[in-house]
């Protein structure tokens, strides 16, 4: 069970990441894009989903990974990324339910370059009863 | 000028195990279900299901044709209705239009559908883009 007392807090993620050529270039490959100049709307669940996992995982957090189902899923992009921008994660749980078992968990994550924000992300995440 | 109500041409992608193991590697995304039948099997689905996020990635691509680029994408949602599913062997098609919501201010809001096999897989499907 998620530690309801999380709520409402927000927890940085452990690295920076810098975004190389190489990966985006395997994304768009995947997707049938040809520009790869910039990072496609969805790329940066590459970054975000991982550094989740590892804060929304943590003990004194106590989300079950294994039995997590992406519920939904929201981009605002305010200035689109590309390689070598160094980017930093920061996660808040804005919402936590139990609904018939599952455990419903909205998380936002803020992705900055150089302290400005340049994507926002919402993710709802059930956790199977 | 593009007007409301307007509904853009469809596309069809394709999707089989080789793109959702690609996937798997692009997106850092490894869950099993996505790849090994035994074990999707053995946790209740009907079979090796794709990612969501590869079906939004796709649908995605579909919003940044019609933007001009992803540079002109601003903000993109949709809730997982259904899977994907992928059966090995075999290319699913997950087939994609979309309705002109809103037009102002130089920003276009779509309405975005998915479906594969028929099936409705995109919930609250929408983009907004500049254009």
């Amino acid at each position: 069970m998620l530690n309801p007392d999380s709520v409402g807090s927000t927890f940085a993620g452990t690295d920076s990441v810098t975004l190389s050529q190489s990966e985006i270039d395997a994304f768009c490959a995947v997707i049938g894009e040809s520009n790869t100049t910039i990072a496609p709307p969805t790329f940066t669940i590459r970054i975000t989903l991982t550094q989740f996992e590892e804060i929304l995982t943590r003990p004194e957090i106590g989300l079950d990974w294994s039995r997590l189902v992406h519920g939904d899923q929201k981009f605002e992009i305010f200035s689109p990324v590309k390689a070598g921008d160094n980017l930093t994660c920061a996660a808040t749980i804005e919402s936590y339910r139990v609904a018939a078992g599952n455990e419903i968990v909205s998380v936002r994550s803020d992705l900055k370059r150089e302290g400005e924000l340049v994507i926002s992300a919402w993710s709802t995440l059930v956790v199977r009863a | 000028m593009i007007e409301v109500g307007t509904v853009l041409d469809e596309k069809v992608f394709h999707l089989d195990r080789a793109l959702l193991k690609a996937y798997a590697d692009a997106s850092g995304d490894q869950n099993p279900i996505h790849q090994n039948e035994e074990f999707a099997l053995s946790v209740g689905l009907p079979n090796v299901i794709a990612h969501g996020m590869l079906t939004m990635a796709l649908v995605g691509k579909y919003v940044s044709d019609f933007a001009g680029g992803s540079a002109n994408v601003l903000e993109y949602s949709a809730r997982f209705i259904k899977p994907v599913i992928v059966p090995a062997g075999e290319k699913v098609d997950l087939t994609v239009t979309a309705t002109v919501a809103e037009a102002a201010d130089g920003k276009i809001s779509l309405t975005l559908s998915a479906t594969s096999a028929g099936v409705k897989v995109l919930g609250m499907a929408k983009a907004v883009v500049i254009k």
